[in-house]
């Protein structure tokens, strides 16, 4: 099998399944999550009947143009993911990421609605907050495997994560930032008692709600693959290293959201700079130093 | 060939006398149109003509060269005469003591000094022809644009003040002959005239309005611009003494050859005066002050001519900088200036300052790839240019044309232009996207960077490029987003045609220069890595080129179709959520005693932790302190 084709194959691999994967792990969250508030919590499938009840609900919109938003915010995640999963240049991605993100912003301040607007602007101090640790993790890719390609750094002998354990902490830092979870939830939470209500997502109803579940399905497995990333090699069972490694992650991203309180946005943005310039920039200061 | 040069770089001086004695509105107009015109047909006629020679470096004289060089050195004693009653008239007199040293300085050396081997004045090659296309191009639309807002400025917003328009018009003209000057000059005299010229053509234009705060803001100016000079002056000095040239590319060889301190001194008084030109910090206070001039000149000031004059002369050093103290200065001075003038550009509502602050913060990462003189950064770095004059210019007369018709830049007031103004909000948004979306030209020169400093390695300019992106993503999408919001019906537009014409010929050439992005690559910008470094490899791979392309058709396309599918959507049109206390539509609430009230959302704009009040002197001190301590290292070594 040559590249191109391994490499299409993989990119509708994940058009196909990341949204399954998705809402399992969302299923999996509430479930976990229950379990540690010591409730029974729903079936591990209620993110799909969630989705499946907001498909089948009547269109109502405060501003039609947030649907149009809401679609492209959708399509720049999938591409996102696309790039990454077929082998491209990781910085790709992450512009990608990026511009899609600029999306979701129009998409919950075209309604003038006050609770989606404050909503929008913590989502775009924790979109700051992010962006130089996501750029550095790129750049932790290249300085160990020497390319921005995904398909390279596969091919790498050793895991990543060998030459750059800070760069991964980073990351995994700011997973919890990216997943909307306590103590940063900041911009939207799970649960409409806020002081923000629903922050960005407050105006989305019906079909635009569930785009933007599916958008976070997809942009949630993109993410849970960098951080797969760090762990592959050529041999095998790094998938299960890998598999594993992902896992654990995502425990402790839910152990930690029931287990701390929401913050301010001051100290989030300090505590996600810090831990990027301690982390990242560190590591990234160690390993030129090494390759010098 | 010198002929064309020769008619390119005068012509714009000549023709600057014609709408000065001109006072007639429609007559100044047509002669202002006829002699732009003709600057753009000669400067893209002598462009073609040297392409099709084939696109060799060539060095050549004018016709009549020593009348130009007598003419050149009485006319550095004529700027200073200006420079000195300038000063007197305004009780400033000590600013024009840089003048007169530096003037004094550089005739003295070329009259009394020793002997200087006879080199050509003048040289064209591709990056003179990138530079010549962008003032060519960029610069006179913006003329033709200030035709019209001028029009509009006078007329109907600022009666109160002397109409000065022939004056105006005809210092922008000056302006063209300048700077065409300085991107031909290969001879540090000739270039250190048309410098010259710039700095004190601009301190006119922001003095234009003559109120109290814009000749404080022109002075300001004047005196960071005549430091800079004065760099440049004493770089010709050293040079004539030392070395026995003027020639830029002599220095710069002697530098590459032999990268002792005594070569590199000229390099960084040289790299100096670019930092001040270029508005870098410490010396961003005068491109800020620039603003109170009207909008055209700032457009003018901050695209497509004087600050390009700066990043032009640091991409000409590249190569004598790369990996020594020098470029270590101008990267991180560059680098530093990326990221402080973005954070300080997240605290400001006034448009027209977001948009100097970000022209700063862009220069900056030009000026950084530039230090770091490698092959990839040049590369990046002069497509930022190009994009940045672009991008820059279209939105600065956005801009300009807002405020003309709303009476207020300031981006709170811009909510829902999209409805009120649709043509206005589209020009804003191109622009807009073109200075940070992915798939436009910021990506590739940011992605072009960050590889070259990891490579470099410079753990610390990696820092400030992954810090400063997500600051600059800050502030553009707020000001997108507010663009798009909910607003009344439509207004009235008081846009003039010319003023549309120059602005959607930006639109046009922004998108054109994104999508023909790999073709320009390969035959601009690959023949000048050729001519600077002897060899050229494609800086960007075929795959991302690619991903590229298909970014572009997306941002485009995706909302085009998602537009199609949502049209016929039925929905039940329903109101924002607000505790319930909505009176009637999306703009109004109920407040506490029943009464509606209008709902405003305002931007997040960090004032306690990012104004100019706690930022803008630190970013000053620690920019000075990076050139004090590099320029005394580089110039003790060489005592």
């Amino acid at each position: 099998m040559n590249t191109v084709t391994l490499r299409i194959i993989f990119a509708v691999a994940y058009v196909v399944f990341a949204p399954v994967i998705g809402g399992l792990l969302d299923g999996l969250d509430r479930k976990i999550s229950a379990r540690m508030q010591g409730r029974k919590g729903p079936s591990i499938l209620q993110p799909f009947y969630d989705m499946k009840k907001l498909l089948e609900k009547q269109f109502m919109s405060a501003n039609k143009i947030q649907l149009l938003m809401i679609f492209t915010y959708l399509f720049f995640v999938i591409l996102t993911g696309v790039l990454f999963f077929a082998g491209f240049d990781m910085l790709m991605c992450l512009f990608s990421l990026s511009t899609s993100e600029m999306f979701l912003v129009l998409a919950s301040t075209s309604t003038h609605s006050p609770f989606s607007t404050q909503g929008t602007h913590r989502e775009l101090m924790q979109m700051m907050a992010i962006e130089p640790m996501l750029l550095l993790t790129a750049v932790g890719f290249y300085l160990v495997n020497g390319t921005f390609m995904v398909s390279d750094i596969v091919a790498c002998s050793t895991p990543t994560i060998a030459m750059a354990p800070g760069f991964f902490l980073g990351f995994a830092f700011i997973l919890t930032v990216k997943f909307r979870k306590s103590p940063f939830d900041l911009s939207t939470a799970h649960h409409a008692h806020q002081e923000v209500v629903k922050g960005v997502t407050t105006e989305m109803v019906g079909i635009e709600y569930a785009a933007t579940m599916l958008t976070e399905w997809y942009e949630m497995v993109f993410l849970l693959g960098i951080t797969g990333l760090f762990f592959l090699t050529p041999n095998p069972l790094s998938v299960v290293v890998g598999i594993v490694a992902i896992l654990v992650v995502f425990f402790i991203e839910i152990l930690i959201d029931n287990s701390s309180a929401r913050v301010k946005w001051q100290l989030m943005l300090r505590m996600v700079w810090g831990v990027t310039i301690v982390c990242g920039g560190l590591n990234l200061f160690i390993l030129e130093l090494i390759n010098r | 060939m010198e002929k064309m040069v020769a008619a390119l770089i005068c012509l714009p001086f000549l023709w600057a006398i014609i709408p000065a004695v001109i006072h007639k509105s429609k007559v100044r107009r047509a002669t202002v149109y006829v002699g732009g015109a003709l600057v753009t047909v000669l400067s893209i006629c002598t462009c073609v003509m040297w392409y099709r020679n084939g696109g060799e470096a060539i060095v050549f004289d004018l016709p009549y060269v020593e009348v130009f060089d007598k003419l050149i050195l009485v006319g550095d004693f004529l700027l200073m005469g200006l420079v000195i009653y300038q000063c007197i008239k305004h009780k400033k007199t000590v600013i024009s003591l840089l003048s007169i040293v530096q003037t004094l300085l550089v005739a003295w050396m070329e009259l009394f000094g020793p002997e200087v081997t006879e080199n050509y004045r003048l040289r064209f090659d591709w990056l003179t022809l990138i530079m010549v296309l962008i003032i060519g191009i960029i610069g006179v639309a913006i003329g033709i644009y200030a035709m019209g807002y001028m029009h509009g400025y006078h007329i109907h917003h600022h009666k109160e003040l002397k109409d000065r328009r022939s004056f105006f018009m005809a210092m922008i003209f000056v302006f063209y002959g300048a700077m065409f000057g300085l991107v031909f000059s290969a001879s540090l005299v000739w270039m250190y005239f048309f410098w010259e010229i710039t700095s004190i053509t601009s301190f006119l234009l922001i003095g234009y309005t003559r109120t109290q705060e814009a000749i404080d803001n022109s002075f300001k100016a004047l005196w960071m611009n005549l430091l800079g000079g004065l760099g440049i002056a004493v770089a010709i000095s050293y040079l004539i003494q030392v070395y026995g040239t003027t020639d830029l590319y002599d220095a710069i060889d002697i530098a590459v050859a032999n990268p002792t301190y005594a070569a590199l001194v000229p390099i960084a008084l040289l790299a100096f005066a670019a930092l001040t030109k270029s508005a870098q910090f410490p010396f961003s206070g005068w491109l800020l002050g620039a603003m109170v001039a009207p909008t055209p000149s700032s457009a003018l000031l901050h695209s497509a001519t004087m600050v390009k004059a700066g990043v032009y002369l640091l991409i000409r050093l590249a190569l004598a900088m790369n990996g020594n103290y020098v470029g270590q200065m101008v990267y991180l001075v560059g680098g530093f200036t990326f990221l402080s003038a973005s954070c300080l550009a997240i605290a400001q509502s006034d448009g027209k300052k977001v948009l100097a602050y970000s022209t700063i913060s862009n220069l900056g990462l030009i000026v950084a790839c530039a230090g770091a003189g490698y092959q990839e950064t040049i590369w990046a770095a002069v497509f930022l240019v190009i994009f940045h004059a672009v991008s820059k210019s279209m939105l600065f007369q956005c801009v300009g044309a807002i405020e003309n018709t709303t009476g207020s830049r300031d981006v709170e007031d811009m909510q829902g232009l999209a409805n009120r103004y649709p043509k206005l909000a589209f020009i804003l948004m191109v622009g807009i996207a073109g200075m940070f979306l992915a798939p436009f030209g910021m990506l590739i020169s940011k992605w072009a960077a960050l590889k070259a400093f990891v490579d470099a390695p410079s753990t610390l300019m990696v820092l400030f490029i992954c810090f400063g992106s997500a600051t600059t993503m800050f502030y553009w999408t707020k000001w997108f987003a507010k663009i798009l919001g909910v607003s009344d019906k439509r207004d009235r537009d008081l846009t003039k045609p010319n003023e549309y014409v120059s602005m959607f010929f930006h639109a046009f050439l922004l998108i054109a220069l994104c999508v023909g992005f790999p073709y320009l690559s390969r035959h601009i910008i690959e023949p000048l890595m050729m001519d600077m470094y002897g060899f050229s490899s494609p800086v960007i791979s075929e795959g991302n080129i690619i991903i590229m392309v298909v970014m572009i058709c997306a941002v485009f396309i995706v909302p085009m179709i998602n537009y199609l599918i949502t049209r016929h959507t039925v929905d039940k049109e329903v109101l924002a959520y607000m505790g319930g206390v909505n009176s009637g539509d999306n703009k109004n609430f109920n407040d506490a005693v029943g009464n509606p009230k209008e709902l405003q959302v305002s931007n997040w704009y960090l004032e306690d932790y990012l104004g100019e009040k706690k930022l803008f002197t630190p970013s000053v001190i620690i920019g000075a302190f990076i050139i004090v301590v590099h320029l005394c290292v580089i110039i003790g070594g060489a005592l």
